[in-house]
Parts: structure tokens; sequence; C-alpha cells
């Protein structure tokens, strides 16, 4: 019976990639004459408002892709801690506290930094960067605390709530605009004034959600890297 | 050549150095900081090329983030190159 229900299954499949994609001539120019480049330019600043054209390509045109890297990484992540984070601690771990000035230095940049990252994703429709980039800023500020003392703890619960809220705000979203509109991640709020901090309709929040999503993952990679326990060689 | 290419030229070739330099180099921790280097001077060269976007990311995940997970890595198993043991075609043979 499953069998069967999967073969129904693939069968809807198939038939609707090979009804999308026999209507596509192999190597036909689909643009007659028009430009992805220009059309993505003059849509980014006309109908988004949005200054950072690498952003509007990133989050709203190509959002889909991004939305699969936020997967790729969710699962690294996940694997990741699933084979190195263990309940009961053998042995001892092998960090110890840094000097006083490493300690006394992380501590003053450690919300620099986390200040950083965040004006990074915030402001990611506007100057150069994005929420990945924000969020490994983020993730590097931790790892500075992480470093300077051995005792550091970071909550894996926080983690992943904030993590899961990101990834659900990123995908809803993306659903809103499919519901409202007529594609995934179509815009759905008003775009603002060009060069503003209030402008470019869904993308700002898309970015921040992914920021802290990054931001989380990575922080939580890097924890249960360096508190992996040594065991005991016997 | 104005001061931009001479620069870029002396950037180009530091980074060639620094990849031999991590091949060659027996002791890993001096190899990966070796190959944080290139990711850095990759960062210059994105910015110069007028792409600040994966400059930033460059800089973060390259130098930063690549390193200390090598790093973590290092501290974990061994430093040094294993010397005992040379490999010669297919088998491994105890010095």
């Amino acid at each position: 019976m499953k069998k069967v229900i999967v073969l129904i299954l693939l069968a809807v499949v198939a038939y609707y990639l090979v009804d999308v994609f026999s209507q596509i001539k192999f190597g036909e120019n689909r643009f007659q004459g028009e430009n992805v480049r220009d059309f993505y330019l003059d849509k980014s600043k006309n109908d988004l408002h949005v200054s950072n054209s690498v952003t509007s390509i990133v989050v709203n045109f190509r959002g889909f892709d991004t939305l699969g890297e936020v997967t790729v990484l969710f699962l690294a992540a996940t694997a990741l801690g699933s084979v190195l984070y263990r309940r009961k601690a053998h042995g001892e771990a092998v960090l110890f506290n840094a000097s006083t000035i490493v300690r006394s230095g992380a501590h003053l940049l450690f919300a620099p930094i986390l200040l950083l990252g965040a004006y990074v994703f915030i402001h990611g429709h506007l100057s150069p960067g994005g929420g990945f980039q924000g969020g490994t800023i983020i993730a590097t500020g931790f790892l500075l605390m992480l470093l300077a003392y051995h005792d550091y703890k970071v909550s894996h619960g926080v983690l992943t709530w904030v993590e899961s809220l990101a990834g659900l705000t990123f995908a809803s979203l993306g659903l809103t605009g499919l519901i409202l509109g007529k594609t995934f991640l179509e815009n759905f709020l008003p775009i603002g004034t060009i060069n503003d901090l209030f402008s470019g309709g869904i993308i700002p929040i898309i970015y921040i959600a992914v920021g802290f999503k990054v931001g989380a993952e990575l922080t939580g990679v890097l924890y249960t890297m360096l508190n992996e326990k040594e065991y005991k060689k016997s | 050549m104005d001061i931009l290419t001479i620069s870029i030229i002396i950037m180009a070739i530091l980074q060639i150095g620094a990849a031999i330099y991590a091949v060659i180099q027996k002791d890993l921790l001096y190899a990966v900081i070796a190959t944080s280097v290139i990711s850095l001077i990759l960062s210059i060269f994105f910015y110069v090329l007028q792409a600040p976007d994966v400059a930033l990311t460059e800089a973060a995940i390259g130098v930063a983030l690549t390193t200390i997970v090598f790093v973590i890595t290092i501290r974990n198993t061994e430093r040094h190159e294993d010397k005992r043991h040379v490999k010669i075609g297919n088998k491994i043979i105890k010095k």
C-alpha cells in the first residue's frame, strides 16, 4: 500500500516536472532582448525601494535559494550538535581561563561586537552586509567570550528557540506573500522611501531573521565544539 | 603603474607565498594561520574589486570562523604532522 502511494506521488511530481520543462526549449533566450541584470537593478530601485541591490536579489528575487542556504546551515549545525554534544561529561574539559588582560579586553569588546553585528544586519538593505555577515560577526563576539572564560555558558534552549522563531518568521513571511500576492516572498508591506531605514517592505525583516538565525546557529556550533570533553585514553 | 596596481601585485605574491607555506609547513597550527592570511588578502581583493558584501562574508567566515574551527580540531587531535609513518605508494610504513 505504501509503495503504491509513493509511486502515485512520484508520478504526480514527475508529471508536473515534465510539464514545466517541456515548455522550455533547451538553450532558448527567454528574455527576448531584455537583460536579467537590468530587470533586477530597475526593479530593486523602483519597485522595492532597496538601495543595496545585492540584498534585494539575495532576499527577494532569489529568496528561495536563501531559504535553502539557511536550511543547509541549520542541518549542518544540528548534525554537528548531535555528533558532539554529550550530556554526561567524562574527563576534564581542556579549556582554561585566559589572562586578565584578555578577559578584560573580551568583556570590553563583547557589547560593541554584538552592536556591529546587529548594525550590519539591520542596515542590510542600505549598506554592504546582511544577515549572514551580521550573524557571523555576532558569533565571533560569543567566540571571544568563550575563549576568555572557560566557564562561560550559552543556553542551548535559548539558542534553539531563537533559531526556530527566526526560521519560522522567514518561512511564514514567504508563505504570506504566496497567499496575498502571486509568488513566494512577494512583497506585501509598504515600501517606504528609498535610502530610509524603514524601506524595502519585507526585506529588512527577513534579513533580521536571517541574522538572528545564523548568529544563534554558529554560536551553538562553536560552543559545542569548544566544550567537547576529552575522553581519557586508556 | 599606479599605486593600486603595485599593491595588488604585492598582495597577490603574498597570497601565493602564504599558500605555498601552508602546504610545506609541518606544524599544522602555522599552516592554518597561513590559510587565514590567504582569506584576509582575498577579502581585501574583494573590497578593491567593489564587492563589499562578499568581502564582509570572506572576512568574517574565512578569517575568523574557519580558522577557529581548524584550531579547535588541531587542539583535539595532533599539532604536528606524523613523522613516524611514511607513505610509499599505497602502503603506510613505520619508521
